[in-house]
């Protein structure tokens, strides 16, 4: 019994002393995430929390992706195109390693090789195929050759998978990440954090932070935790959206929402029987209440989208019209299709939360027009496997997070079995244009056609929710990339 | 008595071999492809296939399981397919967390019971008695989980003196990883003492009947005298044998009250494992887990042969 | 054994007082809630306990006392049926392995050392992880290990039977061994068994609630309390409540099937009781 009031005493104490001293002279930030990547190498895992944890911060491509989503220059600092289809790169010159190897020609054309290699775990290897040669002009100067326009080449070449690696540590940076970024990996803590510290070679202008430890924080309720007692300054993708209100009304803090580029649907199998008719799955789309479904899952927060494509990004068009909730149309439809009684059937639910919340809203949305949907909750990946590769399923919800992914309904094969001509030729030509109006303008008929045949369920945008301490600078708003952009965040 | 222990050797490592094709089996056949894990959504055909390569996952099954049991005969336990690192390494990481939490819990429930299970047998057929039962019939019926989070609720999140979860690692702050791990070693200790206590007192009632406690009472040796210097030695047999069962049990219980309070211990090691299809952890892992089980077993086996050299028939 | 020596023992009666009430709750449920247990209200989440809501709503708006009623229903037919399934094949396996001997019984043995040698909530991740989460897997990786106890359970109690001289002497007599095992070690055993059942059925109910608590067990839109649970941590901070009630539904349940169990036992084997000392 003693043993445990002395404990009692001992935690009264240390945590009366690990209040929080004066900001104003702090040059370290402690963020939290939820996930825990699984290793650190962009190039050899898929998983988002290591471009959390790297992206920009520790490994930098050619060209960069910014807070608003634009694609800016990152180790090339200008660039020509030939014929839509020659790249002809200037890099930075003096940039190091952080092991002190220099960057030059000779890494860009090591690292795309490496990634379009016939052996290559690249797990966006089709970032690199167009790439048909990599010349070394001068070390400073590199040549890219692609067989085909591309349109996304280089917002391509500015994503995680595309970071610029060096042979001596290609190998090794899984556990050990070595970039030319403005922080030095430090340390991994396993399951518990990553620590990454200012490089002082650092090309760029210097990082003000000198110290960043990255906290893996999985429960919605230890985050809140970790918050209110100071342990953390700044959680960029807040996941108790429930408990975000008593933030509000903090001055401690600061809640700042801002958007992903998590397109969440109801994907139905287009090629599955009753899913082939439009009129079943307009029906399930009149019968979702996007508003209630929002509130419900995510308190509030999060756009509804009436189709395929982002609200934040240029050719957005508002279709949330046109398939707006009414259950009594929904039943009509179901009728009509030869479904007066409506249908069984089942819906395979990816782990996140949005998901399975989502889910079993959705479910009893459903129910409310006669579909009864039967949950089956997946681990990713069985998922993967089952729904994504085998396309064995008939409804299920994720959040299709690439950014402008749209032209994945024109696909061959895809998940989601949706067919049509007009949109494939859409694609083909979006594929060809680089001027942005015209692509915009692409975007929006796609968007329309996708509406019209309501390919899926079109739900909401997921939000991005950060809470942050009012005088951390700097931290991104938004997140068009998977990333937590420290280059430029300061104290006030 | 050698014969004994020779057979219970044998079947130990008989059921070690079946656990392991048993593991191996599972494994196979859980639905889902480490590669494309790794790989996410975007991955391609030849992509996977070059990584499924890498991991080792092409060649043929009777090749991998024989590997893999060869491999563990040097202690060669292979590379996590999610982390990269050796699973040693990760199992050396992660115990630092299993261990102090199920020693902690284990130490816990022993203070709390010991002294309870004594004090109600003292006070047998009072209020003090029916009082130990009955928090003994309480806390066996809460789930170790539920307990977790109304502890989280009462010091964590009102109290604020506990994180709600989360460790901090031994070498940052070992005062701050001994308190992260205060509340779930007591959510675990619970259960365990609550069937500790109930095993105490009647482990020191049974001693108390003996004839030599009679003898030494009618000596004129004070009860306390007794008490200390005779029953508790004697009562402890059953109650270092229950604590031994109860191992097994705090080895189940870390894989719940790990993900009630997101600790990173062997039980979300394995949890995870199975999610991100880590087949070389799970499998290893796993079958760690059931040798210290039936090891266990097997001691407390010994234990009793030496106490009761009567051969037994295992019921 | 009198009606009033049943009378007179205290936990046997609580106990069986206890799991009348939750067996009653669980039958109304068929025919009445206060609310249908799956109606989502989005504009009633988060509800305090009220004459409306008796135990308050959801993050969905759901009834939480309609929720808990339907949840023992769930509860307890997991448990029945993992533990009926652990009863039907393990008992007829332990009475084969004590009459045969031989390697009749060491294949039982290893059997049950088998599943033994994991942690009962291991083998049930891994099972579910390879048929899918859901209610009719959690029975199924709950029944397994079930098997293995009554199958240890009743060899050991019907090994001391059948040494025991009427038995032997049945068997002398000519007595065929399937007749025996019926008429005379089946009933002596069956004072055992069913304090067993009434323990593994506890068991069962708490593992059918953690395996719920991790998502594996009864899915939506059935209500299970180990999920009401898992939903409710995520929103402990501001509605504290919604972690407290289904907690104290699954911990009343097993104290209440617990003590009935411990009840049974002193009723049916006053040496127990005495050996006991209670």
């Amino acid at each position: 019994m003693r043993v445990f009031a002395f404990l009692g005493l001992l935690a009264a104490a240390t945590a009366t002393l690990a209040m929080p001293a004066a900001a104003q002279t702090r040059d370290n930030v402690v963020l939290a995430f939820s996930l825990e990547p699984p290793m650190l190498d962009p190039t050899a895992n898929a998983a988002a929390a290591i471009n959390d944890v790297v992206y920009w911060n520790v490994f930098q491509g050619l060209t960069r992706i910014t807070a608003n989503g634009d694609v800016a220059p990152g180790l090339a600092e200008s660039w020509t195109v030939t014929d839509d289809r020659v790249f002809r790169f200037k890099l930075r010159p003096g940039v190091k390693f952080h092991d002190g190897k220099p960057f030059d020609a000779s890494v860009v054309k090591f690292t795309y090789e490496r990634a379009k290699a016939d052996d290559s775990t690249n797990p966006q290897k089709q970032y690199f195929a167009p790439i048909e040669t990599v010349t070394v002009v001068d070390p400073l100067t590199v040549e890219v050759r692609l067989s085909r326009v591309d349109g996304l080449f280089l917002a391509n070449m500015g994503m995680g998978a595309a970071i610029m690696v060096h042979p001596d540590t290609a190998a090794t940076n899984r556990q050990t990440p070595v970039g030319t970024g403005p922080f030095r990996f430090e340390r991994q803590i396993p399951g518990d954090r990553v620590i990454l510290v200012r490089n002082p070679d650092y090309w760029g202008p210097a990082p003000r932070l000198s110290r960043v430890e990255m906290r893996v924080i999985a429960d919605p309720a230890a985050q809140t935790a970790a918050l209110l007692s100071g342990d953390v300054d700044v959680i960029p993708f807040f996941g108790a959206y429930e408990a975000v209100a008593q933030f509000r009304n903090n001055p401690r803090f600061q809640v700042v929402v801002g958007s992903t580029e998590g397109e969440t649907v109801l994907a139905m199998n287009n090629a599955k029987p009753p899913f082939n008719d439009v009129r079943v799955r307009k029906a399930i789309q009149h019968a979702i209440d996007r508003q209630q479904l929002i509130d419900g899952v995510l308190a509030g927060f999060g756009t509804p989208i009436g189709s395929h494509f982002a609200p934040h990004r240029a050719g957005y068009v508002d279709l949330t019209g046109v398939t707006p909730y009414d259950p009594a149309k929904a039943r009509a439809l179901l009728r009509e299709a030869g479904f007066p009684n409506g249908f069984e059937t089942t819906l395979r639910l990816p782990p996140p939360a949005y998901a399975r919340k989502s889910g079993e809203l959705i479910q009893a949305f459903l129910a409310e027009v006669g579909i009864r949907a039967r949950i089956e909750p997946y681990e990713f990946a069985q998922w993967l496997d089952v729904v994504f590769r085998k396309f064995d399923y008939d409804m299920t919800i994720i959040a299709h997070v690439e950014p402008l992914d749209i032209p994945n309904y024109g696909r061959d094969s895809y998940y989601w079995n949706y067919k049509n001509p007009q949109f494939n030729t859409l694609v083909t030509s979006l594929n060809q244009t680089v001027d942005q109006g015209r692509r915009a303008e692409i975007y929006g008929q796609m968007q329309r056609i996708l509406a019209e045949d309501q390919a899926n369920g079109f739900l909401f945008q997921l939000p991005k929710v950060m809470i942050t301490r009012p005088n951390l600078v700097g931290m991104w708003k938004d997140q068009p990339v998977f990333a937590n952009d420290m280059s430029e965040v300061f104290w006030r | 008595m050698i014969g004994f222990l020779a057979r219970r050797l044998v079947s130990v490592l008989v059921t070690l071999a079946l656990a392991s094709v048993v593991v191996f089996t599972v494994l196979e056949v859980l639905p889902g492809d480490p590669a494309q894990m790794a790989l996410g959504t975007e991955a391609q055909e030849d992509t996977l296939a070059a990584l499924r390569r890498e991991m080792g996952l092409d060649r043929p099954v009777l090749e991998r399981y024989l590997g893999w049991i060869g491999g563990l005969l040097v202690l060669d336990f292979g590379r996590s397919l999610t982390y990269g690192v050796p699973v040693v390494s990760l199992v050396a990481d992660r115990i630092q967390v299993t261990a102090p939490l199920a020693g902690l819990a284990m130490l816990m429930s022993v203070v709390i019971a010991v002294p309870l299970g004594i004090f109600a047998a003292r006070n047998h057929q009072r209020v003090g008695d029916y009082g130990v039962m009955g928090f003994a019939q309480v806390g066996i019926a809460i789930p170790s989980f539920w307990f977790g989070i109304i502890l989280i609720l009462l010091f964590a999140v009102w109290l604020g003196w506990f994180q709600a979860g989360g460790f901090t690692p031994w070498r940052e702050d070992p005062v701050a990883a001994l308190k992260s791990l205060f509340l779930p070693s007591l959510a675990l200790a619970l259960t365990e003492a609550a069937i500790l206590a109930r095993v105490t007192r009647a482990a020191v009632l049974d001693t108390l009947r003996e004839d030599w406690v009679r003898t030494a009472r009618a000596k004129g040796v004070s009860e306390n005298g007794i008490l200390y210097g005779h029953v508790l030695r004697n009562a402890l047999i059953p109650v270092l044998t229950i604590g031994g069962l109860i191992f097994a049990f705090l080895l189940a219980g870390a894989l719940v009250i790990e993900n009630v309070f997101y600790l990173p211990g062997i039980g979300r090691l394995v949890y995870q494992g199975v999610t991100q299809r880590d087949v070389v952890v799970v499998k290893n892992v796993v079958l760690l887990v059931s040798a210290m089980v039936v090891t266990v077993n097997f001691l407390v086996d010994v234990l009793y042969a030496l106490v009761d050299p009567r051969p037994k028939a295992r019921a | 054994m009198t009606i009033s020596r049943i009378l007179r023992h205290p936990s046997f009666l609580i106990g069986a007082l206890i799991t009348a009430t939750v067996l009653v709750m669980a039958a109304v449920a068929f025919v009445w809630t206060p609310f249908p247990p799956g109606q989502v209200r989005i504009i009633a989440r988060f509800r305090p306990p009220s004459g409306i809501n008796w135990l308050g709503t959801d993050h969905f708006g759901r009834d939480i006392f309609s929720m808990i009623m339907v949840g023992a229903q769930n509860s307890l037919s997991v448990g029945a049926v993992a533990v009926g399934i652990g009863m039907a094949i393990g008992v007829p396996i332990g009475l084969i392995a004590a009459l045969k001997r031989g390697w009749t019984d060491d294949v039982v043995s290893r059997f049950s050392d088998l599943v033994f040698a994991f942690p009962a909530i291991l083998s049930a991740l891994l099972i579910t992880a390879w048929l899918g989460p859901g209610a009719v897997n959690a029975i199924l990786a709950i029944a397994i290990f079930n098997v293995a106890v009554f199958a240890r359970v009743t060899r050991g109690a019907a090994l001391q039977v059948l040494g025991r001289e009427f038995v032997r002497a049945a068997l002398a007599m000519g007595r065929g061994p399937l007749s025996t095992l019926l008429v005379h070690v089946l009933p002596n055993v069956a004072g055992t068994l069913i304090v067993q059942a009434t323990v593994s059925f506890a068991t069962a109910i708490l593992a059918e609630a953690a395996l719920s608590y991790l998502g594996l067990g009864v899915q939506p839109p059935n209500p299970s309390w180990g999920r009401m649970l898992a939903d409710a941590q995520n929103h402990m901070f501001n509605r504290p409540w919604l972690a407290v009630v289904p907690g104290l539904a699954i911990a009343v349940t097993v104290l209440g099937l617990n003590l009935l169990g411990d009840g049974m036992r002193d009723l049916l084997d006053p040496r127990m009781r005495e050996r006991r000392g209670d």
